[in-house]
């Protein structure tokens, strides 16, 4: 029954899963020949499962206030470990990159007086701090976690779309996906072999715990968040369970002589490491936003004392700024002296000078116009998609400032099958990846957020746009065994089988019996 | 009250626990199938089955079939499916002891096994085992609300804390055996439902110790090898005393099953953690024995002997 695929087209893009129509890529080959045995309605009754099992364990992201589930789409999407490794290392080098650079720009600034990226765009940074100046982190990281936004292009290629080194929420997507999938869709997981992605929060817990303060061998960690009605709660709770440490709010917390403490039952207990989940603003009222409920005053400072690491590193937004993801591939050559290897998608700073601004305003349809300072989507304006007046009233803002803007060439994100209705049809999707930086290497969780733009045609994927997920699998690598101490020797003998204790069975004959009995009850 | 019906609660704790525990282990291990790609399903399939008392015959093991044999089989006791068709069953037997909710619970579960099966076919495994798990929860709790704390409920949750014990004893033989791995130790913490208390418990450092000696000693998770024990042992105390009141024995304790358990539980906590990881295979193998000691010495002193008396039409000469 291929009805599933009836009527599906090849849209503009990239199709990750057919090279031509009804011809799939080699990699999706296995997938391809399950979806087929299926029907449409079976497909929708897991579907439907699927999206129950959401909503009953809770997975939602809140959307202005009111929460709803983040819908997965039931197949899944494909890289191969080829591909993987190239995203892996491409990703692992940015993340070292910024690094370098954050380090940098808030401590000797050799990379402003090199005049690689002009001091104006770092310190007109709205996310750029000078409180986090002289703040130095531990281990000497200050990006433990990073989500890497990735496209493909129209040829297939991985292309970066920006960074986020602040707080990049969607990890939990990743692992409750795997998990949803392995349960509605097992013959296909099955049929291949997947990179698990489960390790992540041990890995997280292992990059926090290295980076806690000098001198402390066992420390204590926090994930702290906003509260409830944050749209990223879930994801807290996900990673504080999976961590097994406590999920703390700002009102837990407290600042004593340069030290954090966390209110107990059993008295104060100090904390040593904190991955906050609060945006920068908030986090001190003494230093930021004095009218922050949900931040502990006092925290910055005590980091400064070297007494708590606070993860990601305060501070950390001039390096996703989109002004700033202009001049990465720059930084990498840098600092590393390597090439990059994912490129940027082509962009245009718009306060390098009138012509620039000029030569954008002049190919506005083919553009798409980013705040610099945006983030979850909001703010992007697809010139190809908007009307003239609204092109007119953004030519006005920019005008007015350029800083605030970039521009990107229009890039026909790459597609992939996805359930509409009872049919598939292409649907555009991103990815992005997360890596966790220890201290000693950057490691990238093989798989990573596939966000999908569930209308026709859309753009634009972010879960605060209406966009839903898919499971994505990064395939094994076909030669690729388990390396180590490995226990699953073959041919160990097996002891005997002890059987369960048997219970009480009622012998035949009495049951014979007493059926004798009713029946000739019955007859009298 | 009466043998047969001590008898019949008794096995119903069994019974039910057993359903439950072997739900958890087999959603867990098809997970672990599907999410390892590197797992040989065929020797992982066959030490689950070893461990949980069924004879693997020489012919190939898959998932599947393992699935079938401890998931679905209806004419064993031991599978998920004919545990609680067992514990129906049982209940039938004690209907007019037991609460009606729970009867009905029992019922309702034992009706909706057909259905269940279609489930599998439809939504997959998962949501077969977490109905399972549901309806053994649900049973635990009206068993906790509905029924007075008295001899009967002392034997029902005798059975469970046997079976519990034996149960977690089985799932650390496999790893024992395997050697023990961490990925290993995630399994089976995981079908302990033990996976998130354990790393609260020890901040998310997963290592052999630590993960022994949480499913071996802890005293507050009740799936413990030791809590187990412990609960098994505690109800057995108050069976004895609940019959004499005030009248505690003054050297050792009265019976034969106490003896037994009380050894099994103190050679398990007056043991270093060394010690009993040195020689886990052992320990275990102990505890197992232990609990089919008690089995027999509870059914010896409590149940007597029911089988029927044949009397035989027989000439005199």
């Amino acid at each position: 029954m291929a009805d599933l695929f009836e009527e599906y087209r090849l849209g503009p893009g990239w199709d990750e899963m057919f090279s031509e129509l009804g011809v799939p890529r080699p990699s999706y080959e296995a997938l391809y020949a399950t979806l087929q045995s299926l029907s449409s309605a079976d497909l929708a009754v897991r579907s439907e499962v699927l999206a129950r099992a959401f909503l009953d364990q809770g997975i939602t992201f809140a959307l202005k206030g009111v929460e709803r589930p983040f819908p997965l789409d039931i197949v899944p999407r494909l890289i191969t470990a080829l591909e993987w490794a190239k995203v892996q290392a491409g990703v692992s080098q940015r993340i070292r990159t910024l690094e370098m650079f954050l380090a940098d720009v808030y401590g000797p600034a050799h990379v402003l007086n090199d005049g690689v990226v002009p001091r104006r765009v770092v310190v007109t940074s709205a996310h750029f701090h000078r409180e986090a100046a002289g703040v130095n982190p531990p281990n000497g990281v200050r990006i433990h976690v990073a989500g890497v936004d990735l496209i493909r292009d129209e040829a297939g290629e991985f292309r970066v779309l920006e960074d986020n080194v602040r707080i990049p929420s969607g990890v939990s997507y990743v692992i409750e996906n795997r998990r949803a999938i392995g349960h509605v869709l097992p013959e296909v997981l099955a049929a291949t072999r997947i990179q698990p992605v489960e390790s992540y929060p041990a890995q997280l817990l292992h990059a926090l715990r290295a980076a806690a303060p000098a001198g402390v061998t066992d420390p204590t960690v926090v994930v702290l968040t906003p509260g409830v009605h944050n749209s990223a709660y879930f994801e807290h709770t996900l990673l504080a369970r999976e961590m097994g440490v406590e999920l703390v709010e700002g009102r837990d917390l407290f600042c004593s002589g340069n030290e954090v403490w966390m209110r107990t039952t059993a008295g104060e207990t100090r904390v040593d490491v904190i991955y906050r989940r609060i945006d920068d603003e908030f986090l001190d009222p003494v230093h930021f936003r004095a009218d922050s409920v949900i931040g502990v005053a006092g925290l910055l400072n005590a980091a400064r004392a070297g007494h708590v690491t606070i993860s990601n590193a305060v501070g950390n937004g001039v390096a996703d700024d989109k002004l700033l993801y202009t001049y990465v591939p720059a930084l990498i050559r840098y600092y590393l002296n390597e090439e990059p290897i994912l490129p940027n998608v082509p962009a245009y700073r718009l306060d390098d000078g009138p012509e620039v601004l000029e030569y954008a305003f002049e190919r506005m349809d083919s553009l798409v116009f980013k705040p610099v300072d945006g983030s979850g989507g909001s703010g992007i304006v697809i010139g190809s998609r908007t009307g003239q007046e609204e092109l007119e009233a953004l030519r006005a803002r920019i005008t007015a400032d350029p800083r605030g803007w970039i521009a990107q060439h229009e890039v026909a994100l790459s597609m992939v099958p996805t359930l509409i209705g009872n049919r598939l049809r292409g649907r555009h999707v991103d990815l992005r990846p997360f890596a966790v930086n220890d201290g000693e290497r950057v490691w990238v969780l093989p798989g990573g957020l596939t966000r999908v733009a569930l209308p026709e045609g859309e753009l634009v994927v972010n879960s605060s746009q209406g966009g839903g997920s898919k499971d994505t699998w990064v395939l094994a690598p076909a030669h690729d065994e388990p390396s180590g101490p490995d226990d699953r020797v073959a041919g160990r003998t097996l002891p005997q089988p002890r059987q369960p204790d048997p219970g009480p069975g009622a012998a035949a004959g009495a049951v014979q019996q007493q059926q004798q009995q009713q029946q000739a009850g019955l007859s009298c | 009250m009466l043998s047969r019906i001590a008898e019949s609660l008794y096995w119903i704790g069994r019974y039910i626990e057993r359903a439950e525990g072997t739900a958890r282990i087999l959603d867990v291990h098809v997970h672990g199938m599907l999410a390892d790609p590197w797992i040989d399903q065929e020797i992982a399939c066959r030490s689950l089955l070893t461990v949980m008392g069924v004879a693997a015959a020489d012919q190939h093991v898959s998932t599947v079939r393992v699935v079938g044999l401890l998931g679905l089989d209806q004419s064993s006791p031991s599978s998920v499916v004919g545990a609680l068709a067992a514990a129906r069953e049982n209940a039938r037997g004690a209907r007019e002891t037991i609460s009606s909710e729970m009867w009905e619970c029992l019922n309702a579960t034992w009706l909706g096994l057909p259905a269940a099966r279609l489930r599998i076919e439809q939504q997959g495994m998962h949501a077969f085992f977490g109905w399972v798990r549901e309806r053994c929860s649900l049973m635990a709790g009206l068993t906790e609300a509905t029924m007075s704390h008295d001899d009967g409920w002392l034997f029902l949750m005798l059975g469970r804390s046997l079976e519990r014990a034996d149960m977690t004893a089985r799932l650390l033989s496999t790893h024992a055996d395997a050697g023990g791995s961490i990925q290993s130790w995630l399994t089976l913490l995981r079908s302990c439902g033990a996976w998130e208390t354990f790393l609260r418990t020890y901040r998310g450092a997963l290592d052999d110790r630590h993960a022994a000696e949480f499913l071996l000693l802890d005293r507050l998770f009740p799936r413990s090898v030791f809590a187990a024990l412990s609960a098994a042992e505690s109800c057995l105390a108050d069976l004895e005393h609940a019959g004499t009141p005030g009248q505690a024995s003054r050297a050792g304790v009265a019976t034969e099953a106490q003896r037994i358990i009380g050894r099994a539980r103190t050679d398990l906590e007056f043991r270093g953690l060394d010690d009993l990881l040195a020689s886990l295979s052992t320990v275990l193998s102990n505890v197992e024995s232990a609990c089919s000691q008690v089995n027999a010495a509870v059914s010896g002193r409590y149940f007597r002997a029911t089988t029927a008396i044949a009397w035989a039409p027989r000439a005199f000469v």
